[in-house]
């Protein structure tokens, strides 16, 4: 039996170790793992709990991210509780078996620490690798610092695991800005962590001797669209309501609430930025100091970025005249995908906002408050014109001739 | 440990367990369906398998239906090994944690992958490697019948020299296959795995031995199945069995096993060895090597065969 750790109420963490600490606190089973940064600490610390007998399950160190998440899907499949972390390249790696492990309805935790996808090689933060996994079939959960990294990797358990959803779940947070930055993060108790997440609860496990299973069949187009389509089904009409119930559930037992979507001053907000990660929290600092200046400013960020919220976002973006969609991802011959989700959404909506993309950040570059700051404004004056007064899409904080298209 | 199942005959063996069932989409004629019965059928003890992608793994659980009697697993072509090496890791924390499913109380049950030639030798290699090296108390079974058979017949590292396959054909200007096959059990055993064997489906007792064998010893264990292909080897279905009675005793395909990478023992010794000439020529794969200008290379086959079995036998001799 894993020994229990003391924690204070206000531990000084970083993103990674946070969602360690988170893992611990779950007893999961089996960990299959490679290293990879920014993400490496997540399982190091894993190692050094197990080393120090403060977690009594399987570390399997295995020879490439495509193999962890095979472990994690034959360890999930045989019966018990199974995460793993990777960022960038390794989840590129991973993705074949991303797949194979949401069709075979494994409630895996992915910690996903952010990072830019190479050519060139670059090992800092951005969203390319999110957007990589968003068609995978997965939960996509996204935390801004390192205390939602604790507390959405926490339920992301809770959420996967239950028996209507039984899917994989990714937690996502920004590469070095999220993962690598010591903040203070109030945790829960071990005791009240693991009863918060409960007792895995062991379905179809191939350990039960009594009851074989068959996992990964091959289907043929007489049953491979019945399969995708229920698992379709299931992402977009259970896993909002069981999110719902975990964040309130949540909230109950320790203050912190999260939503579906979050808003920051979006009540009588006449333009919005859309963004994720640790740029809403930018957006919403500049979004409160603009409103003293009189542009009514909010911030809207889908907490869930999959299944996407289609309802949430359109109530939440409801009566706002113009919104700025942040991609931190290349786009590479298209609009960034926010902006498609968005302007997809908002085209279903009796309110039309201007909607225009702003691409940003790539590879670790910065987003400053001034670079808010402009974007607020270009809506103001989207606002007022009632049409695009800027390009469609942007590329902000870059070197060299300014880049728009459309 | 458990209890080593005694085997007294064919009969009683072929019938003795139900794990793999007759009602799947294999060829006729096709060996796998007799390596994995004799594999399942060489135990009393649970089992818990898994597939890599390939004919095995597409002709065996074709929703709504599965051949499988025993829990299975099938993800991707190159990680089957891994799949297990998973569930393996699971049961090992479960049983630390005391959390294992009521129907496991005393019982031990062993993990087993199987994979094609493709899936071992070729896109499977690392994961396979890296179950072993991480000593993973697993047995990993290489169907190899020599080609890519399930995508319809390409060569593979696998394909011996002068096989003719769809992605390396015989023609005018070419003998077919120009690579050596793969020495995958010397590369495994060179793993330092406790326990690795070549075996072939007709000699059912040898197979049989090994298997138990290999379940008796604790960690990953590599057995090298030859597994004769009517389809792509182009054979008459009726005789899968002859073509491996004529593979095993022209020493086309030697049995022998590697006990913690080094000790080899050679398990069977054709009282009457046949020339390679009679193995080739039994086989549509290897026809044109019939013709004039290629028949240098049956003599080549023949002495390529009798220096590895010296080696072997030298192997064996020299007791290291």
């Amino acid at each position: 039996m894993a020994e229990k750790m003391e924690l204070n109420e206000v531990e000084v963490w970083d993103g990674n170790m946070a969602a360690s600490q988170a893992l611990r606190q779950a007893q999961i089973d089996v960990v299959a793992a490679y290293p990879i940064t920014p993400s490496t600490p997540v399982v190091q610390n894993y190692g050094s709990f197990l080393a120090n007998g403060y977690v009594d399950g399987e570390f399997v160190m295995v020879e490439s991210e495509h193999a962890a998440m095979s472990g994690c899907v034959g360890a999930a499949a045989a019966g018990g509780r199974v995460a793993t972390a990777t960022s960038s390249q390794g989840f590129a790696l991973m993705v074949e078996v991303l797949y194979q492990a949401s069709g075979m309805r494994l409630p895996i935790v992915l910690v996903v620490v952010n990072r830019a996808l190479a050519a060139p090689l670059n090992v800092n933060g951005d969203h390319s690798d999110m957007y990589l996994g968003r068609d995978s079939g997965w939960i996509q959960l996204d935390a801004y610092n390192a205390q939602e990294a604790y507390d959405l990797t926490l339920m992301a358990f809770r959420i996967g695991e239950d028996v209507d959803i039984r899917l994989p779940v990714m937690v996502h947070q920004d590469g070095f800005i999220t993962s690598h930055t010591a903040e203070n993060v109030r945790p829960l108790s071990d005791d009240e962590a693991y009863a918060f997440i409960g007792e895995y609860p062991m379905v179809n496990a191939m350990l039960d001797l009594a009851k074989p299973v068959t996992y990964g069949v091959q289907t043929e187009e007489d049953w491979h669209f019945e399969h995708k389509a229920r698992q379709h089904h299931d992402l977009m009409t259970k896993v909002f309501g069981k999110v719902e119930e975990v964040f309130d559930a949540f909230e109950k037992k320790t203050g912190r609430k999260y939503n579906i979507v979050e808003e920051y001053f979006m009540d009588d907000a006449d333009v919005a930025i859309v963004a994720l990660g640790t740029t809403v929290d930018t957006a919403a600092y500049v979004a409160e100091k603009l409103r003293k200046e009189g542009i009514k400013a909010g911030v809207v960020s889908p907490r869930l970025i999959r299944p996407w919220p289609h309802a949430q976002m359109m109530e939440a973006l409801k009566g706002v005249k113009a919104v700025a969609c942040l991609d931190r991802s290349s786009p590479n011959g298209a609009m960034g995908m926010l902006y498609n989700e968005v302007a997809a959404t908002m085209y279903q909506s009796d309110s039309k906002p201007v909607i225009t993309n702003y691409v940003y950040g790539l590879g670790g570059r910065d987003f400053t408050v001034e670079h808010a700051e402009n974007i607020y404004k270009e809506l103001a004056a989207n606002a007022e014109a009632g049409k695009p007064t800027t390009p469609l899409q942007q590329f902000i904080g870059l070197r060299g001739p300014k880049l728009s298209f459309y | 440990m458990s209890e080593i199942k005694k085997i007294k005959n064919l009969k009683e063996f072929s019938t003795s367990a139900d794990r793999f069932e007759g009602a799947n989409l294999l060829c006729p004629g096709c060996a796998h369906s007799i390596i994995v019965r004799e594999v399942l059928n060489a135990t009393h003890d649970p089992l818990i398998l898994a597939a890599s992608t390939g004919c095995l793994e597409v002709c065996t659980a074709v929703y709504p239906y599965t051949s499988w009697d025993n829990s299975w697993i099938h993800i991707g072509f190159e990680n089957g090994s891994t799949a297990i090496a998973g569930a393996e890791a699971m049961y090992k924390a479960r049983k630390r944690k005391g959390k294992l499913p009521k129907s496991c109380e005393g019982k031990t049950p062993k993990f087993v992958a199987f994979g094609g030639d493709g899936a071992t030798y070729d896109i499977g290699f690392q994961w396979i490697s890296g179950c072993f090296e991480r000593g993973h108390d697993m047995m990993y079974v290489c169907l190899d019948n020599e080609v890519y058979a399930n995508t319809g017949g390409q060569r593979s590292s696998s394909t011996p020299i002068g096989a003719s396959t769809t992605t390396a054909p015989a023609g005018r200007v070419s003998y077919g296959e120009k690579m050596m096959k793969k020495d995958i059990v010397g590369i495994m055993a060179a793993h330092g795995a406790p326990y690795v064997a070549q075996v072939a489906p007709n000699k059912w007792k040898d197979m049989v031995k090994k298997i138990q064998k290999g379940f008796e010893t604790e960690g990953p264990v590599f057995i090298n199945a030859m597994s004769a292909c009517t389809t792509e080897w182009k054979f008459a279905p009726d005789d899968t069995i002859a073509i491996s009675d004529l593979a095993t005793d022209s020493l086309v395909f030697p049995l022998y096993e590697i006990e913690n990478g080094t000790k080899l023992r050679i398990t069977y010794r054709p009282k009457n060895k046949v020339p390679v000439r009679d193995y080739l020529g039994a086989q549509g794969r290897f026809k044109h090597l019939f013709k004039p200008q290629y028949e240098y290379l049956i003599d080549e086959w023949q002495k390529m065969v009798d220096e590895r079995w010296e080696y072997l036998q030298r192997r064996e001799e020299a007791s290291v």
